[in-house]
């Protein structure tokens, strides 16, 4: 017995120590699992030829679980991640605190080529801290044949009232088509990204020089009444719930007329393989309320390497591949040119080849490179970020108030009493975390 | 119109069947489609009205194949799930014995204490789990899943254990020390065979609860020892269709429990109605 004890206690120690031990050269990228990223790892094996004894291993999770668990590992120092893929909303702030190291690389890697928009979203106090992946901005993709049908057009930067007419001529409910798919799933990144972008562009903004919410304002309340009007009227049934992939999946089968959402959208819908209407599909600017800041967001996948990594170096050679314009051209040609990673680099929209192969890439430039996060509101307003407020408070206030604009979106609710409660949340939230 | 007590009979028979199918089917309609959904292309998997015909292919599960090394998410969930059970089982098995056959004043509370356990929400502890995992070099480590698969089922575990043991006469036990039996032959050569259903069966539902824990084999691994359901949840994407892969992957997960679970059902079922029609 005895004997069985000390085997089963030896065992355990040994398990434990084994199981402890880093493996030295073995990197541990943390990412999501969209398509980019899954090219990426497929092309791995060129990284790990190059840069012989370092080994990438993978964990992918869905968003909200990455978010969590990087957001856990970095503020612990837990060193799980040697690379986290991370936003533009989590770089500035994380940088800021220490969190990230400092990301710098040598000549070849042309700095100078991202997009300024990218590179300024990522940095703070002036330096990068995070590579980007691949950048979005959002744009409107319409079914162009349901439009010449209408006897109606698509200006190139058409205003909110236009959306709606459009909408309203593309319905018909008796074949299951419906006008304009809008995210309404309750979130910060869901319904209140592209609510956020509306109410930039009737005039709205999230806070007052003062940090003070002002989702009581005006604009805010004909922004949301707006938005539950023409998707109670033209938008398809249970939009409360719909996000990004329910809405691809409605257009993808030809249901809806216009979809207002990430650029990266043009990617999948354009892609016959995916969708019924592929070769109908045409691009234009968000649509513009009272002013045109504000009314596209920016948003970048982006690398970055945690304070905490015991690698840092092997760490930093695999974000210089990944987000290199060698890396660009490489999925260009293995896996065809319209599926690069876009709207991080300028050299990529001047590389023929892709201009020939994403009919989307001149809207999708153009949304990217009007869209500024320091300057995205009529108002001035003390926060960066054109969808979100750069602050850490904004993840709970972004939710709480996505999950009032949806009860109200599903008609629970009226406009007004939803905005009344966001506005109390909000200035709870902001109190309480003393800003004023 | 009279109705004879005989086809009365026969009709509350039939209806009794008849619900029985129809909860039956209910219930496996989840799995069912998951399955059907792993053999559809992503466009025919979001297809609206849903496609029950159609041409099936084996891409999504040579896709999984490809991204994802199934079998070392397999044998971690295996070494976890057996792992985590026999470490319950070595822990409750002499507790139980203990509190089934020597009842003290707090018993029952202790009892009680250890099932309320179970209804603290998994995340309200993930923070100083994390950390003292970390402290302890043990982050995404299989040897920490154990751990905490043993715990989390260590109640229900104890339970079933308590009711099985309960069971048995006392009387039993009694002439045995009477013949000189020391505690650990009493626990080993009486209480044990007479109870082994219960403790298989107990064992048996331990091992399912860990194969399909997801909160923590998520929060707590990384590269290395992520069980089945992180591999499932690596399927799910923000951006772009996934129903057809995420299924697919869902299904190879599901199978061996499910394999498991039907050709022990009649244990299982045994341990979760004991004492139940008393």
């Amino acid at each position: 017995m005895k004997k069985n004890i000390k085997i089963l206690a030896g065992s355990a120690i040994l398990a434990v120590a084994s199981s402890a031990a880093v493996q030295a050269g073995e990197l541990t990228v943390a990412t999501v699992n969209n398509g980019h990223m899954i090219t990426m790892q497929s092309l791995t094996g060129h990284f790990e030829k190059d840069n012989p004894g370092i080994k990438v291993n993978w964990v992918t999770l869905d968003e909200g679980t990455l978010r969590q668990r990087v957001t856990t590992d970095i503020a612990t120092k837990g060193g799980q991640f040697d690379v986290m893929t991370i936003g533009m909303y989590e770089a500035p702030m994380w940088g800021a605190k220490g969190w990230l190291h400092s990301l710098e690389f040598g000549s070849s890697y042309d700095v100078d080529d991202l997009l300024p928009a990218m590179r300024n979203g990522l940095s703070a106090n002036g330096n990068l801290y995070a590579a980007p992946f691949y950048g979005e901005s959002s744009m409107i993709m319409y079914r162009k044949d349901l439009l010449d049908a209408a006897g109606m057009s698509m200006p190139d930067n058409p205003t909110w009232g236009h959306v709606q007419d459009a909408a309203a001529a593309m319905t018909d409910k008796a074949n299951g088509v419906y006008g304009i798919c809008l995210r309404g799933k309750p979130g910060w990144g869901d319904n209140m990204a592209f609510l956020t972008t509306m109410a930039n562009s009737f005039g709205a903004r999230w806070f007052d020089e003062e940090w003070k919410p002002q989702l009581d304002s005006p604009a805010w309340n004909h922004a949301v009444n707006f938005y539950v009007d023409l998707l109670t009227h033209y938008g398809p049934p249970g939009s409360s719930g719909n996000s990004f992939n329910e809405i691809l999946a409605l257009i993808n089968e030809g249901k809806c007329g216009m979809w207002i959402d990430a650029t990266i959208a043009a990617s999948f819908v354009s892609d016959p393989s995916q969708s019924k209407v592929a070769d109908v599909i045409a691009y234009a600017q968000s649509p513009v309320a009272v002013t045109h800041r504000g009314a596209n967001w920016l948003w970048a996948w982006a690398l970055a390497v945690p304070a905490g990594t015991q690698q840092s170096d092997d760490a930093l050679k695999f974000v210089e591949w990944a987000t290199s314009k060698e890396y660009i051209n490489l999925v260009g040609e293995e896996k065809g040119w319209g599926s690069v990673p876009t709207g991080t680099r300028s050299s990529t929209y001047q590389n023929m080849k892709f201009l020939a192969a994403a009919n989307f890439a001149e809207a999708e430039m153009k949304a990217i490179l009007s869209a500024d996060p320091s300057n995205s509101t009529q108002e001035p307003t003390p926060y960066q970020g054109v969808q979100f407020a750069s602050i850490p408070e904004f993840q709970a206030i972004g939710t709480a108030v996505g999950q009032q604009m949806s009860a109200a979106l599903a008609g629970t609710i009226s406009v007004e009493d939803a905005l009344a409660a966001s506005q109390k949340a909000a200035e709870r939230e902001m109190i309480k975390a003393g800003y004023y | 119109m009279n109705i004879s007590y005989r086809n009365m009979k026969k009709i509350k028979h039939q209806s009794r069947i008849l619900a029985c199918w129809t909860l039956a089917i209910i219930f496996f309609f989840p799995i069912f489609w998951m399955v059907l959904t792993s053999f559809k292309t992503e466009l025919q998997a979001i297809s609206i009205p849903p496609l029950f015909i159609f041409e099936p292919t084996f891409e999504n599960f040579s896709i999984v194949q490809e991204r994802s090394d199934y079998f070392k998410y397999a044998t971690n969930s295996l070494i976890t799930s057996f792992g985590a059970t026999i470490f319950a089982l070595i822990i409750a098995v002499p507790s139980a014995y203990s509190m089934a056959f020597f009842p003290g004043k707090y018993t029952k509370d202790i009892l009680l204490w250890m099932l309320s356990t179970k209804m603290l929400p998994a995340v309200g502890v993930l923070m100083p789990i994390y950390l003292l995992a970390d402290a302890a070099g043990l982050l995404d480590t299989k040897t920490v899943l154990i751990i905490i698969f043993a715990m989390m089922n260590l109640p229900i575990i104890m339970w079933l254990l308590f009711s099985y043991f309960k069971e048995i006469p006392s009387e039993i036990l009694e002439a045995s020390r009477m013949d000189g039996c020391s505690t650990f032959d009493e626990l080993r050569h009486i209480v044990l065979p007479l109870s082994w259903g219960g403790v298989a069966s107990a064992g048996l539902l331990s091992i399912v609860l860990c194969w399909n824990e997801a909160f923590w084999a998520i929060n707590l691994t990384a590269g290395d020892a992520g069980t089945l359901t992180a591999l499932i949840a690596s399927y799910s994407s923000p951006e772009g269709l996934f129903w057809a892969k995420l299924s697919a992957a869902s299904t190879l997960a599901c199978a061996p429990i499910i394999v498991f679970g039907w050709f022990c059902q009649k244990q299982l079922v045994q341990g979760l109605t004991f004492g139940a029609v008393k």
